[in-house]
């Protein structure tokens, strides 16, 4: 049994297991913070700062990112301060400057007031969460991408720019909080826009139904030990 | 052959032998031998030397002793020739016969060679009455001078692994730790954090093995005196690291030494060995059941690999970038095992500690911060170099009694403290006494140590922006505050030394250095607004200039100055005429010169050019 811990959010008491950060506990106990690059299935990585909170701890009080911060016995946790509001609101204005069009910023950025950058604005659109990296190495096992450059140089993609190693799963698609990898199929094939991958898809030797990826049922076949004629049918006709 | 040593009076009994064999009367030429020196071609000196010597049949009467650093790298090459501690510098090859028959031989002093005190213009003949040393307190670095780092004996014999010898047969790790403690020891590494403390933390961490590291990434680019440390004596910083991982219980260290200091690497390397054959280091030093041994490693280069957590990511094989630590490196550290690390300078103070005893130590320094600092001092000031200085040692008397003040007759405007991301402290404050706390209360920092003195002809928001502008780059870029906020700051910075700077700009730089500095991860961006913040504290002035008026009062910003010549004063002489790259300058025999303004690409050769101070800059 792990062993539980004690603190306040608000000035409310919770309770969380040992080794669990503030960010999840706070959500499902109905606080809001807002976030960007955390996600339960994979580690948390600090990156985007916008889960700032106030922490109290032996009478220092300091912001800090909540996704990363361990719970503590007998913290404080302030979601809503003057601070937190502040330094929350620029992150966003930060953030929406690096990409004008992203609607999931916009969104989170008119909650906030927001109405138009103070900063000349860029068009990029990654925010550099680093959410794709994190679930295609960590969920996947593939990875296949990973940042490269440092600063504000620094860019998310396969090494190299050759993405040889992306089985074309699509869990970076669904993880990505602003949507900026896209993903098309047709009948033949998959693409991964971003990261310029293409694969064939496997079809169904009974119904004929293309299901996946060839090259990600080869790589699932080749992890998990199946038969060499496992995926010959797809799940639906394989019942 | 080295023999090895199974106890401490078999140590001792080496040391006195060693001492024996070196006679401190005897003839001996010190050539410092030093990146510094190294680049000032101190190596073809050496080989003069020893021909020279051979040529006279001198080899045995005198020794050449090849140094470290000793810190006044500005004058280098430099000389002492001992026993009189004779200071000779800017040393070039043709001086060596001079020097040999001259001086060696005839006992005369070559007065061209001498250092002359820039400010009072007297001839100094002496090594310590050299005003840039007789200020400083040289405990850390003073040994330098007179020891040659690739030999242990030189070393033993001044006293070296006394210290390990007391701490391991006299004191018990606790008491170590205690007296480490007690001296008030903070890391010079930058956070300043009592090392003593950390030991104890990382002692009592649960975990094995436990490791301690020696953070020698100096990354800042205008220190190196970590460098000079190891290149200059190694064994001073191997000595303290073995006395900390036994204090802690490790048997295992690390040094992360960046990779662009390949002396530093091949001194230590040596020294390892020579610790080792004497059994100093490695399995059951001093004939105790202890082990310890080192391992080198070499950094990649990137300023914020030296900051804790990226260094360990590194040593891991991991990309070198911050994580988030709320549980501290000393419980969960390298391979999430509990790590002490400290700054190479932090560990060479730890054998004076133990030796002299943590009392002793205590009376140097200031309430908060003891010992002593070893600060880069450059820029507008007649002496250059390392100096090593008592804490609570103010400003001024660095930058003047040592530094011998500003050059050229200048105004003396600020001094940034404490590498990249430290602040600019104005005149005002040039009494303060350099410590920790003080520098951080100002809003500057003791960071690694740089200490960069400006003069009237700095603009300071073109400091702030050439700061930012590294610390953009350096940034690893991934924290949205630190990575995108210093990217705005440098373009609110450009914009304003380029004549686009708007009101407001200063008031939104304010509140976004706030937040980089609030919000970071690391330290990397908790601190990199300090020379934005500072300079806005103490210059708003200069910043209000360049945007309300379009001026540059310093006269650097390209787009905000014009140059003009005032025809009062020009004998037109043409001189400016012919250096103007542009074209731009117009006049005949005398008739006063003119610049046409279109024309003029603002290179400022002419205002070089002219010997009579008509060029103007406005
Ligand atoms: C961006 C950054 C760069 C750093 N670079 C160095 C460095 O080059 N050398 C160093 O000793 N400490 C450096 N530090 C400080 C280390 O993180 C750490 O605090 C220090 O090595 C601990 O040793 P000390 O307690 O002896 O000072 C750096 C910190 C930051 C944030
Ligand atoms: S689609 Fe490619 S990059 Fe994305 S998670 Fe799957 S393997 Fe990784
Ligand atoms: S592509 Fe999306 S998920 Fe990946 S780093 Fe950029 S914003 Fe994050
Ligand atoms: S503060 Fe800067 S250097 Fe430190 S982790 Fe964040 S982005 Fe990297
Ligand atoms: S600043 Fe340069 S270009 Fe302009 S007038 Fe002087 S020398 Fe010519
Ligand atoms: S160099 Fe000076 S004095 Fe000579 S012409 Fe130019 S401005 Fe006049
Ligand atoms: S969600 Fe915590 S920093 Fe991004
Ligand atoms: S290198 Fe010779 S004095 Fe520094």
């Amino acid at each position: 049994m792990k062993t539980m811990i004690e603190f306040t959010i608000d000035g409310v008491g919770v309770e969380a297991e040992e080794g669990s950060t503030i960010l999840p506990v706070a959500l499902e106990n109905g606080f809001e913070i807002p976030h960007l690059c955390y996600h339960d299935e994979v580690s948390p990585y600090g990156a985007c700062r916008l889960c700032l909170v106030e922490v109290e701890r032996g009478g220092r009080r300091r912001l800090t990112a909540s996704c990363t911060y361990p719970v503590l016995e007998g913290i404080q946790v302030l979601t809503d301060t003057e601070k937190v509001r502040k330094a929350r609101r620029m992150i966003m204005e930060l953030l929406l400057a690096r990409c004008p069009d992203r609607e999931a910023l916009q969104e989170l950025g008119s909650q906030m007031e927001i109405e138009k950058p103070r900063f000349e604005l860029r068009e990029e659109e990654c925010i550099l969460c680093g959410l794709c990296e994190r679930v295609c190495r960590e969920v996947v096992g593939a990875n296949a991408i990973s940042f490269f450059s440092r600063g504000y140089k620094k860019e998310m993609g396969p090494p190299f720019r050759d993405p040889k190693a992306c089985i074309a799963c699509g869990a970076c698609v669904y993880v990505c909080p602003v949507d900026c990898i896209k993903m098309e199929e047709t009948e033949e094939e998959r693409t991964i826009v971003r990261w310029e991958r293409t694969l064939p898809m496997k079809k169904c030797k009974a119904c004929g139904q293309s299901f996946a990826p060839w090259f990600q049922l080869e790589y699932i076949k080749e992890k998990v030990k199946l038969p060499k004629d496992f995926f010959d049918v797809c799940p639906d006709c394989r019942g | 052959m080295r023999e090895r040593l199974r106890n401490p009076e078999n140590l001792e009994r080496l040391r006195q032998k060693l001492q024996k064999e070196r006679d401190p009367n005897k003839r001996r030429i010190t050539v410092c031998a030093g990146t510094g020196c190294g680049a000032y071609g101190c190596g073809e000196i050496i080989s003069a030397l020893k021909k020279e010597l051979k040529k006279r049949k001198l080899q045995q009467d005198v020794e050449i002793k090849v140094t470290g650093c000793h810190g006044f790298c500005e004058r280098g090459p430099l000389l002492v020739i001992n026993p009189q501690k004779l200071f000779y510098q800017k040393v070039q090859v043709e001086d060596v016969p001079e020097i040999l028959s001259e001086t060696i031989e005839k006992g005369n002093v070559i007065d061209r060679l001498l250092y002359v005190n820039p400010v009072t213009g007297e001839k100094i003949v002496h090594e310590d009455e050299v005003p840039f040393y007789k200020l400083q307190e040289r405990i850390i670095f003073g040994s330098n001078g007179s020891i040659d780092p690739t030999s242990i004996e030189d070393y033993i014999a001044i006293g070296g692994y006394r210290a390990l010898a007391k701490a391991f047969f006299d004191m018990s790790p606790e008491e170590i730790i205690e007296s480490v403690k007690r001296s008030g020891l903070r890391g010079r590494g930058g956070g300043g954090f009592p090392t003593g403390l950390k030991w104890e933390s990382c002692r009592k961490a649960p975990g094995e093995p436990r490791y301690v590291i020696c953070n020698a990434d100096e990354g800042d680019p205008g220190a190196y005196m970590d460098r000079s440390l190891l290149e200059g004596n190694p064994h001073s910083v191997l000595e303290g690291m073995v006395i900390g991982a036994y204090a802690i219980g490790s048997n295992q260290g690390h040094v992360f030494v960046r990779k662009e200091y390949p002396l530093a690497v091949q001194n230590l390397r040596i020294a390892l060995q020579q610790a080792e054959e004497y059994g100093l280091l490695g399995e059951g030093i001093l004939g105790t059941g202890f082990d310890f041994s080192v391992r080198i490693n070499r950094g990649g280069g990137a300023f914020v690999c030296g900051e804790s957590s990226a260094l360990m990511a590194s040593l891991e094989g991991q990309p070198g970038e911050p994580r988030a630590k709320h549980i501290h490196t000393v419980i969960s550290g390298l391979y999430d095992k509990p790590t002490n690390l400290n700054n190479v300078e932090t560990w060479a103070n730890v054998p004076l500690i133990i030796d002299k005893g943590d009392q002793w130590y205590a009376q140097l320094g200031t309430e908060g911060s003891k010992g002593t600092k070893i600060f880069s001092l450059v820029g507008k000031v007649n002496n250059t170099g390392l100096v090593e200085v008592p804490m609570g040692i103010t400003l001024r008397e660095i930058v003047y009694d040592i530094g011998g003040g500003i050059p050229g007759g200048k105004k003396f405007k600020a001094v940034q403290t404490g590498g990249p991301s430290g602040g600019c402290i104005p005149e005002s404050l040039l009494d303060l006494p350099v410590d920790f706390d003080r520098l951080t209360e100002v809003g500057s920092m003791m960071g690694s140590g740089g200490m960069i003195v400006m003069d009237e002809g700095n603009c300071m928001v073109d400091v702030a922006k050439y700061f930012i502008n590294f610390l953009r780059d350096e940034s690893c870029g991934k924290c949205t505050s630190c990575r995108e906020g210093t990217q705005r700051m440098y373009e609110i910075l450009d914009d304003i030394t380029e004549g686009r700077g708007k009101r407001g700009d200063v008031e939104l730089l304010e509140e976004l250095g706030w937040v980089v500095a609030e919000a970071s991860l690391c330290a990397l961006g908790g601190t990199a607004p300090n020379p934005v913040l500072s300079t806005i504290q103490y210059f708003r002035d200069e910043y209000e200039a360049h945007i309300k008026e379009k001026r540059c009062p310093a006269g650097v910003c390209k787009a905000l100055i014009q140059y003009t010549i005032d025809s009062e004063l020009c004998t037109a002489c043409g001189r400016c005429r012919k250096a103007c790259p542009s074209d731009a300058i117009s006049g005949a025999k005398k008739v006063p010169h003119k610049i046409d303004q279109e024309k003029c690409i603002k290179c400022g050769m002419c205002v070089e050019s002219c010997k009579f101070d008509a060029v103007k800059v406005q």
